[in-house]
């Protein structure tokens, strides 16, 4: 086990305007483990930013040290008959993903792969995907990242060593900070493991597809779907096509597959297998915008105020997952910075600044007031001196 | 069970507080005279009793929040109430605290089947969740035993499951947004229609937090469609270790059963004497329930009872009927007020990972004999999830004191084995001083520091939870 400050692989920071990229950031620590990063944090005066793979480009390195847990690796424990995973938080992916396959398991929330969209390099880290609540197009029917987090353990501000929840699928003891941990984006404490009921990966799986549609027909279409009990595991709408995944044994994909085929109506062609797969790839990673210019959002809203939102915005480039309830869009540059929260608003829902110019408005969305300062509050109970990822969510 | 010394400023001021309460709620909905107050005197965790100052039962968020701010600026604790039935003792009062009951709020807001939503006020019960939505051909995942009377505001508090969260997930999973109330009379909205956090995840740390961080007076629920069919198959075995390894047999295998529950040869037996319901008798049985159409039901149960079969099973027995399938669910439903009939019991709700089934029970065994008492044991098998049930007798001195030792000793044990305290009923009163076996005192600390966030007067259900030594700075503070 490893952890170091400074030097990541070669990653852009790519919020740019940010005061320094991460490039610039460089002092090497020695090597250690979650005692030695409780230790280091527990004196430490000056801000750090947390980093495990660099590949999601979030937030602003400030003044902040880099401080890299992608160090802090390997599987603690895998029991494949109870679907538990225990693993520390810089473990890659990649290599959680291999474990897993090798027994015909999975993630099932489908973690999605942002360096194709952002242009970054380096390794997605487990962790990583934690701190962001990274969740891919089986969200729909799988839950997101947090809904199959059994357990956390991470530093405090203070340098404490915190454990909550556990390994075990069931259980209330106490509050449930696995979920606020989830998606805090480093901002509460250093996530050192973590703990996940994991899937089998499924016999079989069949896409339906229709192409050449409106997204306002789409996810009409990826509603229906939905309605049906036919176990829908991926709705989107990408390319002018929409897109409903089925999975599970031979048999009752098959079943399923003609049975929705046939509520559906005329029009939507059946892929099967790894072509069924490679579409589900392009949906989660948001392929369509990779190497393209422009300002990336990330936008969640009610599945069926996703077309209104692309009509408010004079139907942008955008690709819909989660039946219409997660809008990725890509927006000129020179454009309106305003104009997706303003379009939002009527609506409700949140937006998050994946790429683009920093500075003229939040990475994330403003809260309502009493909420703003509960999580303010949180922040400071978690982490007193404000070292962590200052600035990021707020 | 100890409970702090009530406020004796606040017990002198009763009339004072009571003619506060009146001035924002109508006179019907504030409840002071003894003989009234004492209907909330527990929960279903009924060994422990104590009356509250006051109940209150307000009919919107509105007066909760005028409630809430009285209550706030007169220093009254504030213990919350869907409908009475925590396991756990929850809702239990204490003698200078306000009872605020949210049964009057339990309209139907909203149904959107567009977006596979239901919005209703917090005190509407669990089962009528589903029937509202049910002539439409959907339903709300989340079953607690007790669905016919529990409200979706004490499933949220408490997080609740049943025994179909193997594969639909608890409260938490199927929970898209809350209007709650905090201790200042401050009302805020969290989710909503959309799917995820767009900053910290309040919603998730609310879910779970046992009335301690505000008051929940309206949900958005993920409703779903219902499957097209159902259909149970029962295993008997020779022994919970073949019955155990059985389970994870299938669970391995990819097969995504929606229930698996066990029942050991106590239980078994008590249940058959009680329901009739045609189990056998042996050391270990498995209800296992696949769901899909006909098709889909046939080619996972000759998935299932291919498992079964290799475990060499002394009975197996698939529903051939809708009559069939019911009197296989009849003895597991049956199986508390089994328990119940042969004696008082105190129910568990540990979790264990699936793995050391086998070995806890056998632990299980052994400590039940030791301490004299029988331990009948009926759990979700395919999470983990137990409930042992300790027999005992309310009337012979000492044996509820036995009887919470045991309790203790095996809740120990489940953390031991990588496990926790509790699954789905919660901390509440009930295993508030067990919290040190599983949590050390900062992981207490950053806990409490979240109420601290929510409701730093620490009135909000004060005395439960944590243990009452660790809170006590916090709570006299």
């Amino acid at each position: 086990m490893k952890l170091c400050w400074g030097a990541l692989p070669p990653a852009p920071d790519l919020v740019r305007g940010s005061p320094r990229g991460i490039l610039e950031l460089k002092k090497m620590q020695d090597v250690m483990d979650e005692a030695g990063l409780a230790a280091l944090i527990a004196s430490r005066e000056a801000p750090v930013r947390i980093v495990g793979g660099g590949t999601r480009g979030m937030g602003a390195a400030g003044n902040a040290e880099l401080l890299s847990v992608a160090g802090l690796t390997g599987i603690t424990l895998y029991e494949p008959g109870a679907l538990t995973l225990v693993v520390r938080a810089g473990t890659p992916l990649a290599e959680v993903e291999r474990a897993l396959a090798a027994e015909g398991q999975r993630l099932a929330f489908e973690p999605s792969d942002w360096r194709a969209v952002l242009g970054t390099g380096g390794e997605p880290t487990i962790g990583g995907v934690v701190a962001g609540n990274i969740s891919g197009p089986r969200r729909v029917a799988a839950g997101a990242c947090r809904d199959v987090l059994l357990g956390v353990r991470f530093v405090d501000g203070q340098g404490r060593v915190v454990k909550n929840g556990g390994r075990v699928m069931k259980n209330v003891t106490g509050y449930d900070l696995v979920k606020l941990m989830a998606g805090s984006w480093g901002t509460l404490g250093v996530l050192t493991e973590v703990s996940f009921k994991v899937q089998a990966i499924p016999a079989a799986e069949a896409t339906l597809i229709r192409r050449g549609v409106t997204a306002a027909v789409g996810v009409a279409a990826l509603t229906t779907g939905l309605g049906t009990p036919y176990d829908v595991t991926g709705a989107a709408w990408v390319g002018g096509a929409a897109m409903l995944r089925i999975e599970g044994m031979a048999g009752s994909v098959a079943y399923r597959r003609d049975a929705l085929a046939q509520v559906l109506g005329p029009g939507w062609d059946a892929v099967d297998g790894t072509k069924s797969a490679a579409l589900w790839r392009e949906v989660r990673d948001v392929t369509p915008f990779a190497g393209r210019p422009g300002v990336v959002w990330r936008v969640s809203v009610k599945p069926s105020d996703g077309p209104r939102l692309l009509t408010a915005l004079g139907d942008p480039e955008a690709v819909l997952d989660w039946g219409g309830g997660l809008v990725w869009l890509l927006l000129a540059e020179d454009g309106d910075m305003g104009a997706v929260r303003a379009a939002l608003a009527p609506v409700g829902g949140h937006a998050t600044l994946i790429r683009g110019t920093r500075g003229a408005v939040p990475v994330f969305q403003p809260e309502p007031a009493p909420v703003a300062a509960l999580s303010q509050r949180l922040r400071a109970e978690f982490d007193p001196r404000g070292i962590f990822n200052p600035g990021l969510m707020t | 069970m100890q409970m702090p010394t009530p406020n004796p400023a606040i017990l002198a001021r009763k009339a004072q507080i009571v003619a506060a309460l009146r001035t924002v709620l109508p006179e019907n909905a504030v409840i002071d005279r003894p003989s009234e107050t004492r209907v909330y005197e527990c929960d279903a965790l009924s060994a422990y009793r104590c009356a509250p100052l006051a109940v209150v039962l307000p009919a919107s968020t509105e007066e909760v929040a005028a409630t809430l701010r009285i209550c706030h600026a007169m220093g009254v604790p504030v213990v919350p109430r869907g409908s009475g039935t925590s396991l756990a003792g929850g809702a239990m009062p204490s003698e200078d605290a306000v009872v605020l009951g949210i049964a009057r709020m339990a309209e139907v807001l909203e149904v959107d089947y567009a977006n596979r939503l239901i919005r209703v006020q917090a005190g509407r019960t669990n089962l009528s969740v589903t029937g509202a939505v049910e002539a439409d051909g959907y339903f709300y995942a989340p079953d607690p035993s007790s669905q016919l009377a529990c409200a979706i505001a004490g499933n949220v508090a408490m997080n609740s499951g049943g025994a179909h969260c193997l594969k639909y997930g608890v409260t938490t999973n199927n929970l898209l947004g809350v209007r709650m109330v905090l201790m200042d009379g401050t009302v805020i909205d969290l989710g909503g229609g959309h799917l995820d956090a767009g900053g910290l995840d309040l919603l998730g740390v609310v879910c779970g937090s046992e009335g301690q961080l505000g008051v929940v007076t309206e949900a958005t629920l993920r409703i779903l469609p219902k499957p097209e069919g159902a259909r149970p198959v029962l295993m008997g075995f020779d022994s919970s270790e073949v019955a155990g390894a059985c389970v994870s047999a299938i669970i391995k295998a990819g097969v995504l059963p929606v229930a698996i529950e066990f029942m050991d040869r106590p239980c078994i037996r008590a249940c058959e004497a009680f329901a009739k319901a045609g189990y056998p008798d042996c050391e270990a049985l498995l209800i296992v329930e696949v769901e899909g159409s006909e098709l889909e039901i046939a080619e996972q149960l000759a998935v299932i009872m291919a498992i079964a079969r290799a475990h060499d099973p002394v009975e197996l027995r698939e529903a051939a009927d809708a009559d069939e399938a019911k009197r296989i669910w009849l003895g597991r439903k049956s199986a508390f007020g089994a328990m119940g009939q042969i004696n008082d019991y105190m129910c568990l709700d540990g979790t264990i990972p699936v793995s050391q089934l086998p070995y806890v029970l056998k632990r299980i065994g052994e400590m039940s004999r030791a301490a004299g008492l029988d331990v009948g044991n009926v759990f979700h098998a395919g999470d983990g999830n137990m409930h042992p049930l300790i027999l005992y007798n309310a009337n012979t001195p000492g044996d509820l004191e036995r009887c919470e030792a045991l309790g203790a000793d095996i809740l120990k044990l489940c953390v031991e084995v990588g496990g926790c305290l509790t699954g789905e009923h919660g901390v509440g009163l009930e295993k508030r001083d067990l919290m040190h076996v599983q949590f050390a005192p900062d992981d207490l600390d950053i806990q409490m520091a979240v109420k601290d966030v929510f409701d730093p007067k620490w009135l909000l259900n004060p005395a439960k939870v944590f243990p009452l030594a660790s809170s006590a700075p916090r709570r006299a503070a």
